[in-house]
């Protein structure tokens, strides 16, 4: 067993090796099958119950499983998307060098997202959150403009800052886990989670709060948030997608894996009170920063820090039914935000600007994208049949369960003044009339079909999630101590 | 009558001293003039950090850290201060006085930020086998005078540095709770170097040669 992580770890970097050489007709082929078949994979994946390879090095469990699901949906939407993306400089020979660099960054950064689920242990995982890190910041930075280049600056200075404080928590639970262990052992999960419990406690302690501000400062956390929107709104549309609908989400399995560890040595209610802090500040922030956007990228962006804040404040809450909520919001919010960034890359390429002062009836131009992108907009705002609707309603009804129900309710509030600021964007952009007479028509039906996948799940995961996948959203929970 | 305090050892005597030599390089790295005089007193730092570990390696009786040392000694004491010297002659610039704040408002934020962290760290209960435990605290104070570096200073060059210095702190934190480190932690320290040292200096000559500077002046467009 286990051929399919081996593929896993195989196939997506061959790719990118592979498209470095070959011409663009044959990499965006190859980036479809390596995005498709990544997919069907990861959702082969979902019944099995502990799947592991490379002696012990690979592994995946449920909660893996979540993560390996959202990464490789965003992955095979982005694939799609990028048949229909062009480089937006014209003579062919620099849109060659471009197409290749981007082709094969692509591959390596989906690689690298991947492989944080399935490796085994907080050493490596902190290696493949480091390698996205790098690959990505090179991706930002590849349209070589001025905005660009400091987007890339600031996002590689402030995530290797953060990253590095991600290390001295992983090298101190390393060494909380040798007062039990010894000094030599190797950092695996189920190995970690055995001993956790004789693990001297101010050093848990320490390891987690520093592994939530380093890796938090890759998840966007607030006030570690800074490089986010810049990055997010400077990146090619493709890459954005990937930022924020994946590499948010593997920062906070992360995360996640902290919490496992140090909930199982010192008890659940530290580390959700930690959480807790980072996520209302986060929530409020995003919140009040989505009002005052312009830009329709960075109006994305920091919807993302607010779905991530909502992450963080479900977390804390005690009751299993919220953190079932959490799981399901990650493939949600997945689905939702690479959606909605494929729309505003329809639109950037119809209206050629992201300043929404200037960009009007969208909808009118747009046939397709134009309504699908308000569509996403809304289940961003967690309307229903969504699945961010089904996944936040797990997490407040989780929140009115907890003794601290007052959460719940900064919960819905921050919600739903980020949706007053989302809505306003849509009715400005989308739906209001252009004086102007635009032409009608699709940049490119490829653009369409990622959509249609996103939105697809997005409608899946709200009415009837599939019954294994349920049931996997289950272990998981359980996984990280809901049932106790 | 108070207890008289144990004299410390030698070995832990030197190695502290060490540790604090690493810390007040990175004061003199904060009020550096020249960009140029950064880079080798960054230098400086790492080949301190390098002792430490061969010290370490030699008294404990832990041969893997020689390996380490010696990487680390290739790549942080040669091969990043090079290849940012390098940049910096490339761009026929050198920065100067890229202060925010006065030399010595900034040395005293550092030492309240350095106080904090040797004291809260120093506190913890940790038990090391290989370096004594005031080293953590000192680690703490380099991490933290570190982001002093990269928040103060408005230039590309001292950002970089900073970040470089803060792998410094985290080597020596390394060093202090955990010398028999499992060999991937090891290669993950190697390899992150390695990354940064390509990817901050890509990002280096593409902002020179962009803004024909080195200055994060520049860098003001995206706010909000």
């Amino acid at each position: 067993m286990g051929w399919d992580l081996i593929v896993i770890l195989i196939v997506p970097f061959a790719v990118s090796v592979i498209c470095w050489w070959v011409p663009t007709r044959i990499a965006r082929a190859l980036t479809l099958a390596s995005g498709v078949l990544t997919f069907v994979l990861a959702v082969l994946l979902v019944p099995a119950k502990t799947t592991t390879a490379l002696s012990g090095w690979l592994r995946v469990d449920a909660l893996s499983v979540v993560f390996l699901v959202a990464v490789a949906l965003v992955y095979g939407a982005t694939a799609v998307f990028a048949i229909g993306y062009v480089h937006p400089a014209g003579d062919p020979g620099s849109a060659a060098r471009y197409n290749r660099r981007f082709f094969a960054g692509l591959n390596l950064f989906a690689w690298a997202m991947a492989m944080a689920p399935v490796v085994n242990g907080l050493a490596l995982l902190w290696v493949a959150i480091e390698v996205t890190t790098v690959v990505s910041a090179l991706l930002v930075a590849i349209d070589d403009t001025d905005r660009a280049t400091e987007a890339a600056w600031k996002y590689v200075l402030i995530a290797s800052m953060g990253l590095g404080i991600g290390l001295l928590a992983t090298i101190i639970m390393y060494y909380a886990g040798s007062t039990v262990f010894g000094n030599a052992y190797e950092l695996f999960y189920p190995k970690v989670l055995s001993g956790a419990a004789r693990f001297p406690p101010e050093v848990v302690r320490l390891s987690f709060v520093l592994a939530v501000l380093g890796f938090g400062t890759k998840m966007g956390l607030v006030p570690v948030h800074t490089w986010l929107p810049d990055a997010h709104s400077e990146a090619p549309t493709p890459i954005s997608a990937l930022l924020s609908g994946s590499l948010l989400a593997v920062s906070f399995y992360a995360i996640l894996r902290f919490y496992q560890v140090t909930a199982r040595a010192i008890g659940p209610a530290f580390p959700r009170g930690v959480l807790l802090a980072f996520g209302v500040a986060s929530l409020a922030l995003a919140a009040l920063y989505l009002a005052s956007q312009r830009d329709l990228k960075r109006l994305l962006a920091y919807s993302s820090v607010e779905h991530m804040g909502v992450l963080a404040i479900g977390m804390s809450f005690s009751a299993p039914i919220a953190i079932v909520g959490v799981l399901l919001h990650v493939l949600a919010h997945a689905a939702a935000k690479s959606s909605a960034f494929f729309g505003a890359g329809s639109i950037t390429r119809k209206f050629g600007t992201k300043d929404m002062s200037r960009i009007r009836g969208g909808i009118g131009a747009l046939p397709w994208s134009g309504p699908m992108l308000v569509l996403a907009v809304l289940g961003l705002s967690a309307m229903p049949p969504f699945g961010i609707f089904r996944s936040e309603f797990l997490i407040v009804s989780g929140g009115l369960q907890d003794p601290r129900d007052a959460v719940a309710a900064v919960l819905v509030v921050g919600v739903t003044l980020a949706m007053l600021g989302l809505s306003w964007f849509t009715s400005r952009t989308m739906l209001t009339p252009s004086v102007e007479d635009s032409s009608r028509g699709e940049p490119s039906a490829w653009i369409v079909a990622s959509m249609v996948i996103g939105l697809a799940a997005l409608a899946i995961l709200g009415v009837h999630p599939p019954g294994q996948l349920s049931d996997l959203l289950t272990r998981a929970a359980g996984e990280l101590g809901a049932q106790r | 009558m108070a207890a008289v305090p144990a004299v410390p050892s030698i070995f832990s005597g030197s190695t502290e001293a060490i540790a604090l030599v690493v810390l007040l390089t990175e004061f003199a790295m904060l009020r550096a003039h020249l960009s140029r005089s950064q880079v080798r007193l960054y230098a400086f730092q790492s080949l301190a950090v390098t002792a430490l570990a061969v010290f370490v390696a030699a008294t404990k009786h832990v041969d893997q850290l020689y390996v380490l040392a010696g990487f680390s000694f290739v790549l942080k004491v040669v091969v990043v201060p090079s290849v940012v010297s390098r940049l910096l002659r490339d761009a026929r610039v050198d920065i100067a006085s890229s202060h925010r704040f006065g030399v010595a408002t900034m040395v005293l934020l550092a030492i309240a930020l350095s106080v904090f962290g040797f004291f809260v760290v120093g506190s913890l209960p940790v038990h090391s086998k290989s370096l004594p435990a005031p080293a953590l605290g000192l680690a703490a104070a380099v991490i933290l005078v570190a982001f002093l570096l990269v928040t103060l200073r408005s230039d590309v060059v001292s950002q970089a540095v900073g970040f470089f210095a803060l792998e410094n702190g985290v080597s020596v934190a390394s060093l202090v709770v955990a010398a028999g480190l499992p060999l991937i932690v090891e290669v993950a320290f190697l390899f992150d170097l390695l990354v940064a040292v390509v990817v901050f200096g890509l990002l280096m000559r593409i902002h020179h040669g962009r803004a024909r500077t080195l200055s994060t002046e520049a860098l003001d467009r995206l706010q909000g």
